[in-house]
């Protein structure tokens, strides 16, 4: 599933975000990927095999690289501080095939997007394919200061909400302009999404023509124990680590896909629990959390949890 | 309105009461039949009068419905809607309340036009009759309450299928005697 690529570029386009490109270390094609794709970057950081998933901003024609744009967040769990400061052209880094959970819905007659800081990667993608088609969009990001803003070339007609500078955002007006048929897309903090799509439902947006993708880093959180029944095996989780990442360190065989809570992949069953599941995914349903748990995300709280793996 | 019989294969359309939704605007499309299913919307969701707009498909209009613009029949409905949906924008609702005929049409050009179907809702009022299209000659037969029935364009006999194109907002009919020609069953009424 991971294919070594070589780190050939990594150039700062602000004080915290920084674009990398990979390529195949023998020049060789990549395989092709459509806009709002991500990929897997596996990164071994000290005793920690991580794996962050990033948007690919490069153009989806382009099979000579991927590209991805990487905010520092120093308060997180590592990833991103490894990507600034650890990985360095020339690097061989094991990055995963791209997954597509934020694809533009071809039905649509226009296609707004709304993007919060960072959220602007997938969207840099759907922008290669845009600015070549025909169909209508509208793109609007919203950024802390013009400081701060990374050199992404950004398409002029882009509308730039920069919160040092009053132009606020005003998504009530942004979502009551908009002609028949177009679809919503926001991407951003868990909060922002939560807020637009509020607005737009009840703005009167029907569900199938809203989109969004958040990409939770798995947050840190207390040490726990894990029980895994198949494999009977006793796993610790650390602070610093997902329960996902636990198991793979033991070498107990666990899917994945979007590492993010969103896709489902590494959906488990809770075969006995003692505690509180702290559930962090976007995926299981209510009565679904009764006895299930997704382990790129979530943790737990308490003295014993038994899973089917 | 009746349940959709468990028996039915998935395309055949299900119609629940009509229900208010959020939106800043609603184009409701009724026939005779369907405005009272209208009058009842209006009743239950008031606010909805402001900024609801109503086109009544060959019907006298009743004193009650706010905005009424008449349409003399179904095929002044096309123009209608297009013009009802001049600079129409996202979070209008559509309510369509009628026969399956009238509520089939106007959803298939409601879509047309680049509605979602989630901001379509209908209830179904009055007969059993159903929009048919021939399979063979394309023709539409509006109210067709009769199986088989005889296609008023190319005059071939054909079934009733439970089949429901969202696109045409038609049901289809099939040719009953390609086999045997001449062997036609003899009609009866469609059930709702
Ligand atoms: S890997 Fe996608 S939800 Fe966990």
């Amino acid at each position: 599933m991971m294919q070594p690529l070589k780190l050939v570029l990594k150039q700062p386009l602000s004080p915290r975000v920084t674009r990398f490109r990979l390529e195949h270390p023998e020049g060789a094609p990549l395989p092709v990927f459509s806009g709002g794709a991500h990929v897997m970057v596996q990164m071994q950081d000290g005793p920690v095999l991580r794996r962050n998933a990033y948007s690919l901003i490069s153009d989806p024609q382009d099979r000579s690289g991927y590209e991805i744009a990487v905010q520092r967040e120093d308060a997180g769990r590592g990833g991103s501080l490894w990507m600034h400061r650890q990985a360095q052209p020339g690097m061989i880094l094991d990055v995963g095939a791209p997954v597509n959970l934020f694809a533009l819905d071809r039905t649509a007659r226009k296609h707004l997007m709304i993007a919060g800081g960072i959220g602007i990667t997938p969207f840099l993608a759907h922008l290669h394919e845009l600015v070549r088609g025909d169909a209508a969009w509208d793109l609007h990001l919203a950024w802390r200061s013009r400081a701060d803003l990374p050199d992404m070339a950004l398409p002029a007609r882009a509308h730039l909400h920069l919160g040092d500078e009053g132009t606020r955002m005003d998504v009530p007006k942004v979502l009551s302009g908009q002609p028949l048929g177009t679809h919503l897309y926001v991407c951003g903090s868990a909060r922002m999404i939560a807020a637009v799509l509020d607005t737009a439902q009840g703005l009167g947006w029907p569900p199938e023509t809203l989109h969004a993708e958040e990409f939770l880093a798995p947050a840190p959180g207390a040490p726990f124990q894990v029980h895994c029944a198949t494999s009977d095996r006793h796993v610790h989780v650390g602070a610093q680590e997902s329960l996902l990442e636990a198991l793979e360190r033991e070498g107990i065989d666990a899917p994945w896909l979007c590492r993010g809570g969103a896709c489902g992949q590494c959906e488990t069953r809770v075969l006995a629990c003692d505690g509180t599941v702290d559930h962090r995914d976007h995926f299981l349903a209510p009565d679904e959390r009764a006895d299930r748990i997704m382990p790129c995300v979530s943790r737990f709280r308490g003295t014993l949890l038994t899973l089917d793996r | 309105m009746t349940p959709a019989p468990a028996n039915r294969i998935p395309s055949h359309p299900t119609y629940a009461p009509l229900q208010p939704r959020p939106g800043h605007a609603a184009l409701m499309i009724a026939d005779a039949g369907g405005a009272v299913a209208l009058a009842q919307l209006l009743a239950q969701a008031p606010d909805l009068r402001a900024t609801a707009r109503i086109l009544l498909v060959a019907a006298d209009v009743p004193p009650d419905l706010p905005a009424v613009t008449p349409v003399p029949g179904t095929e002044a409905l096309e123009a209608a809607i297009a013009g009802a949906l001049q600079g129409a924008r996202m979070g209008l609702q559509a309510y369509l309340a009628g026969s399956q005929g009238l509520i089939g049409q106007a959803q298939a050009l409601l879509l047309a036009q680049g509605m979602a179907p989630g901001a379509i809702q209908m209830q179904q009022c009055g007969g059993p009759a159903r929009r048919m299209q021939c399979v063979h000659c394309k023709t539409i037969a509006p109210d067709v309450v009769i199986d088989p029935y005889r296609c008023p364009g190319c005059g071939r006999w054909l079934y009733v299928r439970d089949h429901f194109s969202r696109r045409l907002g038609a049901f289809q009919g099939v040719c009953i005697d390609a086999e045997t020609p001449g062997l036609v069953p003899e009609p009866t009424e469609i059930a709702p």
